[in-house]
């Protein structure tokens, strides 16, 4: 098993908003998580990743056999826990390169191996480039700073493509994008699919799901997954929106 | 007032000894810098332009000064410390405040008219390029240090370029504090630069030893018509150290002149720059960076006076301050009148790294010309909250995500700086700062 939430709780500020998550995710499974505007989504993710804001009330989350919970947001990192952030930092002053380096060197130590060679280092760095067509000057660019809303996504998977994760949360990730850069985007993705890695992509909307396919489809809503089907319910939402989910889950909790 | 009266006892009692061990022009102007000092006392407190360091108080416990020129030992191949790896340098020294040249620096062949040497013996010697430029920018009768040093100071450093001489080779001068007590020193720096020469200057400042020591230091550089000059001046002393120094600038027509401040490690410093365009065309930058941690302190003052048109200043001065530590920086433009077309710009960022941590920021800008593009930022926050967390994300561990963002962020003023290997030794020598193995100096005392 690659992820399972059980029960859990989390909000920020003190201000719940999960409010009892159950999640399953096994390896080579793309889950969506889609739910209309403040239903958690946003939350679910940074609770994953470890954001310092959010904190967890109850429940447990067990990533890969190991209590999620007690790790620093760089430890789960390094066990290859990936989020493309809805809207990526820029870093004035540290450049693509020497981020992606320390990145890299950073979970190599943690994992008890060398720190990549430059060679190999920038041969990785050309490699997955190419995979999202992101050029070479931006490696020299400070992280982000003056790229477009396109490039800042492309980016994004640029680095989930070097880091390798088992598990990549996509946070919104066709927000901002154009069709072709979504394109690009979730063909990269694709390619970085396989039997060992997991994808939760993370949506309001259907339209990335036409390119990044998912196996189960989640509906969140007032901090709970209140339906779960087959890819085929994304389509369905997109027909008919979210009304019918939530008073289908209304009517049920009578 | 107190401590100004008891130095004054002291030049009154001495005066035969300060002037035995110095020469000519820079004997002949302390008659005036002590009417300075009766007038105006030391710098402290009560003026606005010293509210932030109490510079008197820095000199009331019973400093020595080394007045009858002993020769006191100071071990000049410590200055291998500051060896700029790939920057082959013309290396000097002042020794306490008594000049040394190295055995490299004394065999150099210098072109035609080149000094570059001890102040007074050029006092001595060569009093012709000496008197017309001594004492002549710094302005003793102000609150400042100037009127101190000028009666006291009996060496320190004389570099005059005639007109045309591009000087290849960067001019190292290395200040080496090293005392068995407790010492006061007294610096001089003058740069004269003719029309269309060419300078680059480093200036490093160090303590050897672990007692306290409180240095005046006063430069002052007339800049040519066409003359172009670098000039770093870089403090990496001990907690236990004091300085007061003062920078007097005039830059004739298209000069133009980089200089920069860099206190990487220190006790308590206060620098002030007073920078005057004198003809049109010129160009300044100045900028500054300090790391300061534990109790220390560092204020920088800056005065760049636009006296005619056309000229164009930019200032970029950057604190990161940690712990307990406190910054200041005021930095004033005086844009007068009729000095059209003047472009100015002065940035003041700040980044402190705990709720005790102090930053004092003061910009004012003064403008008496219509046609000018003036502006002036100042901001004291933290370290950026989100890109922290992403880069955690990444797998980047908190310390060293904080060390990087605190190191790009001092890293564009060493951007400004134009010699390479210098920028290069800069950016490592801040990052083995931030990761705080400068401040461990063989475990000596002053800095634990």
């Amino acid at each position: 098993m690659m992820l399972k939430i059980e029960d859990l709780h989390a909000g920020i500020e003190g201000k719940e908003i999960l409010k009892g998550i159950n999640l399953e995710v096994n390896a080579g499974e793309v889950h969506a998580i889609m739910g209309p505007n403040g239903s958690g989504k946003s939350t679910m993710s940074n609770v994953l990743v470890g954001h310092p804001k959010y904190g967890v009330t109850q429940g447990k989350i067990t990533f890969k056999g190991q209590d999620l919970l007690a790790m620093t947001a760089e430890e789960r990192s390094h066990q290859g826990m990936f989020m493309s952030f809805q809207y990526p930092v820029e870093i004035p002053g540290v450049s693509m390169t020497n981020f992606m380096r320390t990145a890299i060197n950073e979970k190599r130590k943690a994992l008890g191996q060398q720190p990549l060679s430059p060679t190999d280092f920038l041969k990785l760095i050309k490699e997955k480039r190419d995979l999202v067509k992101l050029d070479a000057k931006f490696m020299n660019r400070s992280v982000n700073e003056g790229f477009s809303g396109g490039e800042k996504k492309r980016n994004e998977i640029f680095q989930m493509a070097m880091l390798e994760p088992s598990l990549s949360i996509l946070d919104e990730t066709d927000s901002g994008l154009d069709i072709d850069a979504l394109r690009i985007v979730a063909d990269g993705v694709n390619r970085l699919k396989s039997p060992e890695t997991s994808v939760i992509v993370i949506t309001h909307y259907q339209r990335l799901l036409d390119y990044i396919k998912p196996d189960i489809v989640h509906v969140l809503y007032q901090g709970r997954i209140i339906k779960t089907a087959g890819p085929e319910l994304a389509l369905e939402l997109e027909e008919r929106g979210y009304d019918w989910v939530i008073k289908e889950f209304e009517d049920s909790q009578k | 007032m107190s401590a100004g009266k008891n130095y004054i006892d002291i030049f009154s009692g001495n005066r035969d000894l300060i002037d035995k061990g110095s020469a000519g022009a820079m004997n002949a102007l302390r008659d005036k810098a002590l009417d300075c000092l009766v007038r105006n006392g030391l710098p402290h407190k009560g003026l606005e332009e010293y509210l932030h360091t109490d510079v008197e108080e820095w000199f009331e416990p019973d400093w020595g000064m080394n007045l009858s020129r002993i020769d006191m030992h100071v071990d000049q191949a410590q200055a291998f410390k500051c060896n700029v790896p790939n920057l082959s340098t013309q290396l000097y020294f002042l020794a306490n405040d008594e000049f040394a040249a190295s055995d490299t620096a004394q065999k150099a062949q210098l072109p035609d008219g080149v000094y570059v040497g001890s102040l007074r013996q050029a006092a001595r010697i060569n009093p012709g390029i000496v008197e017309p430029y001594y004492g002549k920018l710094a302005d003793m009768d102000r609150p400042g240090i100037a009127a101190f040093n000028t009666m006291f100071a009996q060496d320190g450093m004389l570099v005059y370029i005639p007109d045309g001489v591009v000087m290849e080779k960067t001019l190292q001068l290395v200040t080496l504090l090293q005392s068995p007590v407790d010492l006061l020193t007294n610096r001089r720096i003058l740069i004269v630069l003719g029309r269309n020469s060419q300078l680059k200057f480093l200036l490093c400042d160090h303590t050897l030893t672990t007692n306290n020591f409180l240095s005046t230091q006063v430069v002052e550089i007339f800049a040519g018509q066409g003359s172009n000059l670098e000039f770093y001046d870089l403090e990496e002393t001990h907690n236990a150290n004091r300085r007061v120094s003062e920078l007097y600038i005039s830059q004739e027509a298209d000069s133009h002149i980089e200089a920069d401040y860099v206190t990487l490690h220190n006790g308590q410093t206060r620098n002030t720059v007073f920078s005057t365009f004198a003809g049109r065309g010129a160009f300044l930058s100045l900028n500054g960076i300090a790391i300061t941690d534990r109790e220390q302190h560092v204020d920088n003052m800056t005065f760049v006076d636009h006296r005619v048109s056309d000229c164009t200043s930019t200032e970029l001065f950057k604190y990161v301050l940690d712990e307990q530590s406190t910054g200041a920086f005021a930095g004033k433009v005086l844009v007068r009148h009729g000095a059209q077309h003047t472009e100015s710009q002065q940035t003041n960022r700040n980044i402190c790294l705990t709720r005790q941590a102090r930053m004092f920021t003061q910009p004012q800008l003064e403008i008496y010309a219509d046609d000018v593009k003036c502006s002036h930022g100042a901001t004291v926050g933290q370290l950026d909250e989100n890109a922290m967390f992403y880069m955690r994300q990444r797998g980047i561990p908190e310390a060293e995500a904080r060390m990087m963002l605190m190191q790009a962020f001092v890293g564009e003023v060493i951007g400004h700086v134009s010699l390479e290997p210098l920028r290069d030794r800069l950016n490592r020598l801040v990052e083995k700062r931030l990761r705080g193995e400068l401040s461990k100096c063989e475990g000596c005392r002053a800095c634990r």
